[in-house]
């Protein structure tokens, strides 16, 4: 466990879109160009608030969004210039919003991995999602980020978009391979309650679940097939033997997965530090406001009790192909459906660990529910 | 008063030809209730009865009329209880038959006709309702007179209603119906036609004195059951209850024993004095057995308790109800239950519902088999997982139905018999019109939906009534449902060989639409012992995943996974398959409703 005030893992929150997508429930804001200067100034004073809590040596940063590349250039250089170093830095970018002096911007200030939000290479599916993007943008971006000297790329891909038949999602998976990306993250489309999207494509969604319920399996046979490494239930990274001996994963991520502390900065941002985790409130102006008085934004707290910080590692180290560690862990799990589970396959138990087998992790969320006592 | 002006009487019909009408305009005429004590249908006390138009518990009121002393006792008017009119008929010497003018005869005046025939009743054919329009008093006169082999100028034409033609009924009472016969010297000897409990005095007995005299305070005896007690207050009704000191041969009246449990006092059983024992009882008592089961389980589990002693209390007032504390795997702790028939269980049902406010879960009826295991001794099963999986003979009880039906309905009515298993026994054209069938069928037949279908298919003009015929050999199974392996209790169920197969099917692939996927296929079986007559598979879930989670969103999908975890507790495990409740349900309404 990390003592307090010694976080390795932080997060920054750029909220500003061009636009918002429909299946978009992140905190963003869109337009306002003339708020980003003041944003920035913001992050930067509850930075100084809250770096007590930081580490010394932090393993990585990570810039999210929103957009963080549509802020603007001299209020993302500021910001980049004023946060710690980390072993890794990483931001994330949308495809239309890459330049070429973007990226000497980002490699410049330390960054060196960027996540490019692709999602599709289809024009009629990236219109359901409401994205900007075209398929070439998403090309050019990744020889641009690759030119700037950025030689850590992943690429956001989701599935499971209405319309989307088996031979679009293996085609987009043969088009994101064929940009060689050190890292990809495939995620399912999910028609979150209450968004604009839902509200358009759910029906539509729950008519083709059946049908596309092997795209997951799908994608995970083609990226391993590809030489990536299945580390995490969504994330695949290029593994060693195909990548100079690197490990790929995403070490900020992997800090969440392993159940590491965090600072995150910025609206709606979340840290989880020392058993108790807060989350600012997601009001631009609110948040500008208080930290201009010298004060720390509004914040909802929540404190983990020990049985919720054993279940939140369930949850999360089930996620990963590395087995879970037990020790300690024994009060959160159901001995006996943990027995049935194994009997049927879907999880194992070794030397103190307990890790999903493939087949376990494809219906990992059931298997977990199942597990915790 | 001497025995020769002494009448006792009942009154026979089916549902709704009026007989609590005419029983109310009776105690109206002879001046026993006062026009402001009146309410209509006094008889049926309890409010249940009175909405179903139907009369639960018998009870006798004396009435006064022309310097006689007439007994009026009730009975109740369904097939379920028909033990218990064949026991209020005893006590009577003849009965008023109502038929309905626009009617006619139905199954249920057949039926309680031939039991007033057997049981030497003078039969006093009564035609009501002859104020309606659509009365067809001649027609009906000319059917009960064939039925009873009278003539036909003598049915009596009233209407209960108005009250035209009521003291004609009365002075046929006197002038048709023998004076009881009894021995006032003999040792004394009282049928039980009934009882019920009081909460303050215990249980009270009423009785119709057959010989000698039956005094207060004095020490009695059950001669079926040997149990003894004091007769603490001894009297007749009016039907208030009204003390004397003494009933003599050939008087109704009530004994209030001061007993705490009904089935202490059986009806059918024979009273006598302890001091001076009669020698032989009454004859015709029999120990009447539940036949019908089924199991109740309230929806809250928190409310078995209550269930538990509402079923305690409607105990003490029925001596035929019958229960025992149930777990099912499925549906938790409850009670199996055993009902005279259907009607039976309905109206603990309802009374659990209502009087007890309680919210029951009833599970499809099944009857009472008899089986001889291998090597073993013939024993009652009354649950089909209780049916052992290798016997050498398993016996079914069988009714003797009898159905009143138009003639163009014969044909859907025989076609459904057939299809239940039914052996034809009797056809009988009652007019040009209209047809009587007599058929044996199996019980378990009947228990399901054949009242609804004999409705449906006859367009609602069939009526119906049976008689039990006793217990044959049966070509039967239990099938037994499984899932994921293991066999689910509370879905046994036994069968005809014959259908053993189209019902498995039906059960499974049911099931197989109710329960959710799992991680892995789960397989439904039906079987027979060992072997396997139908199976589905609820194939397993390819995905089952959030598909992102990082820091900002950690405690929403640990509250997302509570969620789902509450979601699996409440669903019953088995066989390491979890299975919603409503699934059980699912299934045990298609047992219920849709057999066919």
């Amino acid at each position: 466990m990390t003592v307090p005030g010694r976080a390795r893992h932080l997060y920054v929150h750029l909220p500003f879109c061009a636009s918002r997508c429909g299946y978009c429930d992140f905190v963003t804001v869109v337009g306002r160009d003339a708020e980003h200067a003041p944003y920035v100034d913001a992050l930067l004073r509850e930075l100084e608030l809250e770096r007590r809590l930081l580490a010394p040596e932090l393993e990585s940063v990570y810039l999210g969004g929103g957009t963080p590349t549509l802020t603007s250039p001299a209020a993302l250089e500021r910001l980049l210039a004023a946060l710690p170093r980390a072993e890794e830095v990483t931001v994330e970018a949308n495809p239309e919003t890459v330049t070429p002096a973007l990226a000497r911007l980002l490699s410049r200030n330390g960054v060196n991995r960027v996540s490019i939000g692709a999602q599709t290479f289809h024009m009629h599916l990236l219109d359901a999602l409401e994205r900007r993007a075209r398929p070439d943008d998403v090309r050019r971006a990744v020889h641009v980020v690759r030119d700037a000297g950025i030689d850590n790329i992943s690429l956001d891909l989701i599935y499971g978009i209405p319309g989307q038949g088996p031979a679009d999602l293996a085609r987009d998976l043969a088009e994101a391979l064929a940009l060689e990306p050190e890292h990809l993250s495939a995620y399912e489309l999910e028609a979150k309650p209450g968004t604009r999207f839902t509200h358009a494509h759910g029906g539509e969604l729950e008519r083709q679940a059946e049908s596309m319920e092997s795209y997951f399996e799908h994608v995970v046979e083609t990226l391993t097939a590809a030489g990536y490494r299945w580390y995490e239930t969504a994330n695949f990274c290029r593994a060693p033997e195909h990548a100079h001996g690197r490990d790929l994963r995403a070490r900020h991520n992997l800090g969440y997965w392993l159940g590491r502390d965090y600072l995150g900065l910025g609206v709606g941002a979340v840290s989880t530090i020392d058993g108790r985790r807060w989350r600012n409130a997601p009001s631009l102006r609110g948040y500008a406001a208080s930290l201009a008085g010298g004060e720390r934004p509004a914040r909802a707290h929540e404190e983990l009790s020990p049985q919720v910080r054993r279940t939140e590692r369930v949850m999360l180290g089930l996620r990963l192909d590395e087995g879970l560690p037990l020790a300690g862990l024994e009060q959160a799990l159901d001995a006996v459906e943990l027995e049935r589970l194994a009997g049927a396959g879907l999880a194992v138990r070794r030397d103190g660990l307990l890790a999903l087998t493939p087949r376990g992790r494809f219906v990992g969320g059931a298997v977990t529910a199942r597990l915790l006592a | 008063m001497d025995q020769d002006h002494i009448r006792n009487f009942s009154i026979i019909a089916h549902i709704d030809h009026g007989k609590s009408t005419l029983a109310d305009r009776i105690l109206q005429l002879t001046d026993t209730v006062s026009a402001r004590e009146m309410r209509d249908q006094l008889l049926d006390s309890m409010e249940l009865e009175r909405e179903r138009g139907i009369t639960i518990k018998a009870q006798a009121v004396r009435v006064q009329w022309k310097g006689y002393e007439l007994n009026l006792i009730d009975t109740p008017g369904h097939v379920d209880f028909t033990y218990e009119v064949s026991r209020s008929l005893q006590a009577c010497e003849g009965a008023l038959l109502v038929v309905d003018a626009a009617q006619g005869i139905e199954a249920q005046t057949l039926a309680n006709a031939y039991l007033a025939i057997e049981n030497d009743l003078e039969i006093v054919p009564v035609v009501n309702k002859i104020d309606l329009p659509q009365a067809d008093p001649d027609a009906a006169s000319a059917e009960v007179a064939d039925l009873i082999g009278e003539d036909a100028g003598r049915v009596l034409r009233i209407s209960a209603k108005t009250g035209a033609g009521v003291e004609a009924v009365l002075d046929a009472v006197v002038e048709r119906i023998q004076a009881p016969a009894g021995d006032r010297d003999a040792a004394p000897r009282a049928l039980i036609f009934d009882s019920s409990y009081d909460q303050y005095r215990g249980v009270v007995a009423f009785v119709r004195v057959v010989d000698g005299a039956f005094r207060r305070r004095e020490i009695l005896r059950a001669m079926a059951l040997g149990t003894r007690f004091e007769a603490q207050e001894i009297g007749f009704m009016t039907p208030a209850m009204r003390p004397v000191s003494e009933l003599g041969a050939g008087e109704v009246g009530y004994v209030i024993t001061g007993l705490k449990d009904v089935s202490e006092l059986r009806v059918g059983d024979t009273l006598t004095s302890e001091k001076r024992p009669a020698a032989e009882p009454l004859h015709g008592y029999k120990d009447v057995k539940p036949m019908v089961f089924a199991g109740l389980f309230p929806t809250e589990s928190d409310d078995y308790p209550e269930l538990r002693d509402a079923l305690e209390k409607l105990k003490l007032n029925d001596a035929a109800l019958f229960y025992e504390p149930e777990t099912s795997q499925a549906l938790g702790f409850g009670f199996r239950c055993g009902f005279l028939g259907l009607l039976h269980m309905e109206i603990v049902r309802e009374r659990l519902e209502r009087e007890f406010d309680l919210d029951l879960l009833v599970t499809a009826p099944n009857v009472a088999y008899r089986v001889k295991p291998v090597n073993g001794e013939w024993v009652e099963v009354h649950t089909p997982a209780d049916l052992p999986d290798a016997f050498d003979e398993v016996e079914e009880p069988y009714i003797k139905a009898s159905i009143i039906v138009p003639k163009e309905h014969v044909g859907a009515v025989m076609e459904l018999n057939n299809d239940r298993r039914g052996r034809f026994d009797h056809l009988e054209y009652l007019s040009e019109q209209r047809v009587h069938l007599t058929y044996e069928l199996p019980l378990a037949e009947i228990v399901l939906d054949y009242y609804d279908q004999l409705k449906s298919r006859t367009r609602g003009y069939a009526s119906f009534d049976y008689d039990m015929a006793g217990f044959r050999p049966g070509n039967l199974a239990r099938v037994d449902i499984l899932v994921g392996g293991e066999p689910v209790d509370a879905l046994s169920l036994i069968v005809h060989r014959d259908f053993a197969y189209e019902r498995g099917k039906m059960l499974v692939e049911k099931l197989r639409e109710e329960i959710p996927r799992q991680m892995f296929d789960v397989a439904i079986q039906a079987a027979i012992g060992a072997r396997i007559i139908a199976r589905e598979t609820v194939k397993a879930r390819r995905k089952d995943v959030l598909a992102k989670c990082y820091g900002g969103d950690i405690s929403r999908k640990r509250k997302l996974l509570e969620k789902q975890k509450a979601g699996k507790k409440r669903m019953k495990s088995v066989g390491g398959v979890e299975v919603p409740q409503e699934a059980f349900l699912a299934v045990l309404n298609l047992n219920d409703g849709s057999k066919r």
